[in-house]
């Protein structure tokens, strides 16, 4: 593939999931809403079919065109559907966190439904990759689970969302679950640094461990490709995800006059069944 | 929410936090459940892990902590649960006191509830386990202390929230839990390292870990317990 191949297919990929981010958030807007009338199947069915193409043609790069690595051989082309899922959850929960800031400042269900499907979406991607970098783990460094600063981290991780979502789950009156999940999501957000450092040194103490990384360019677009589509994939599940949180948020405000002016008001308390 | 000048909260917390010390005094139930339930926890690692002194000594620091973190939540979640009885905390909130005056009182007298636990445990230790303090009494009680304000910031915090929530029970340790970590993994290794001497100079990064673990989370804390408690 020549040089200039490479340009364009970088720039055509990112260019198709930085427009389907765009055109996500629009439908958020638009088709989202519980009522919304609007028609978005063409819109959902393109983006879907830019994120199928392009993870068809990123594992295309990535297990049949990227040359194997030096060391692992081809055991490493795993790295082109683990690295995405990783950078995808961290993604969605640094979204997470920036809605459970915004809800502290300014109560809105749109930013509470938002907060609820990122932590969600996050926790799939995050658990996807963890496998993932098991199963690569095995054949690499002869076991599934080995305590290494990244692993352990983002177990830990993994562990706190969970338990962010099961704090959702536990509260029923909607207005709380919201103001208490903020607060819970501000403070594992806050957390993943502190644990990342605290493990490291963990670690660190007993042995160093470096990895220095020279990557091949083609290997560098073939992860790149993937990304972008696994992109647009976190971008449609969010939508739904966010859909499918709004209609909840509504059939619990019982309500009718609550959603409209989109800001927690007063309401009956044992109106929460749904979630 | 009064928003009151720097002393008159500092009153505020020292009035709260002699309430619920003389509640605790007059009580002494959850001081009593707690230091027998550590006891156990204490005696119960010894039993799980077998009679091998040596091996009970060297893992001395984790065990403690193991322990007082399971003592903390049952400490904490009592420290809501006495306000819910008769609404004595809408009641608080009406007098009205700050709501941070509120969180700091709390995590203040957790803090010091799991302080004198930890006080505790020791000479238990000294004996189950057969370790000797290295180091002295002085690191041992910066540690202790340190590593019980770590637990009690968030602590607090969470079972506030777990306090109003179904299966209160379950959700404090599910939050608590994967968030202390780093306060665990720290205190546990000072522990280690004071009874068993410290010739790498490593105690001092693993102070500074919770020095740090605690600013940030009786920071937090404070800026938004006054969220979690409102109406």
């Amino acid at each position: 593939m020549s040089d200039v191949m490479k340009t364009v297919l970088q720039v055509l990929s990112a260019a198709a999931a930085l427009t389907s981010v765009f055109l996500g958030a629009w439908l958020g807007r638009k088709w989202a809403p519980p009522g919304s009338r609007y028609n978005a199947r063409p819109v959902l069915l393109g983006m879907t079919a830019a994120a199928l193409g392009l993870l068809a043609l990123g594992n295309y790069l990535g297990l049949v065109w990227t040359p194997p690595e030096r060391e692992m051989g081809d055991v490493y082309r795993i790295i082109y559907v683990h690295v995405p899922a990783m950078w995808m959850a961290m993604l969605a929960l640094t979204v997470n966190f920036a809605c459970c800031v915004g809800y502290l400042l300014q109560s809105s269900w749109k930013t509470d439904a938002l907060a609820e499907s990122t932590a969600e979406v996050g926790l799939l991607f995050g658990g996807y990759g963890l496998v993932l970098g098991a199963i690569w783990g095995k054949p690499t460094w002869g076991t599934y689970w080995d305590w290494d600063p990244r692993l352990t981290a983002m177990a830990i991780m993994l562990v706190t969302y969970v338990a962010y979502m099961a704090l959702r789950r536990f509260v029923e009156d909607p207005e709380k679950r919201a103001v208490w999940s903020s607060v819970v999501g501000i403070i594992s957000f806050v957390n993943l640094p502190i644990v990342w450092f605290s493990v490291k040194w963990w670690r660190s103490l007993h042995q160093v461990q470096s990895t220095p990384k020279t990557v091949d360019p083609d290997m560098t677009l073939a992860l790149r490709v993937n990304a972008w589509a696994t992109l647009i994939l976190l971008t449609l599940f969010l939508l739904h995800r966010y859909r499918i949180a709004l209609a909840t948020r509504e059939a619990e405000v019982a309500l009718p006059e609550a959603l409209p002016t989109d800001v927690p008001g007063p309401r009956d308390n044992h109106a929460s069944e749904v979630a | 929410m009064r928003r009151g000048r720097p002393i008159s909260l500092l009153k505020t917390v020292g009035v709260l936090l002699a309430k619920d010390l003389l509640i605790e005094w007059r009580t002494r139930a959850r001081l009593n459940a707690l230091i027998f339930f550590a006891l156990a926890t204490l005696l119960l690692f010894s039993f799980a892990v077998g009679p091998d002194t040596k091996v009970l000594a060297r893992n001395a620091g984790g065990y403690l902590w193991l322990a007082l973190l399971f003592a903390s939540v049952l400490a904490l979640g009592e420290s809501f649960r006495v306000e819910q009885e008769n609404l004595t905390l809408d009641g608080l909130r009406l007098a009205p006191a700050d709501a941070r005056a509120i969180f700091l009182s709390k995590a203040l007298g957790n803090a010091l509830l799991l302080m004198l636990l930890g006080a505790l445990l020791i000479p238990v230790m000294v004996a189950l386990y057969g370790v000797d303090v290295a180091m002295g009494v002085g690191p041992f009680a910066a540690t202790v202390t340190l590593g019980c304000m770590a637990i009690s910031a968030p602590g607090t915090v969470y079972s506030a929230i777990a306090s109003n929530a179904r299966a209160r029970d379950v959700l404090l340790p599910l939050l608590l839990f994967p968030l202390i970590i780093p306060a665990l993994l720290a205190a546990a290794k000072a522990t280690s390292l004071v009874l068993q001497g410290d010739p790498m100079n490593q105690l001092g990064s693993w102070f500074g870990l919770l020095i740090g673990f605690n600013l940030i989370y009786w920071g937090l804390g404070f800026l938004l317990f006054p969220r979690v408690i409102e109406d």
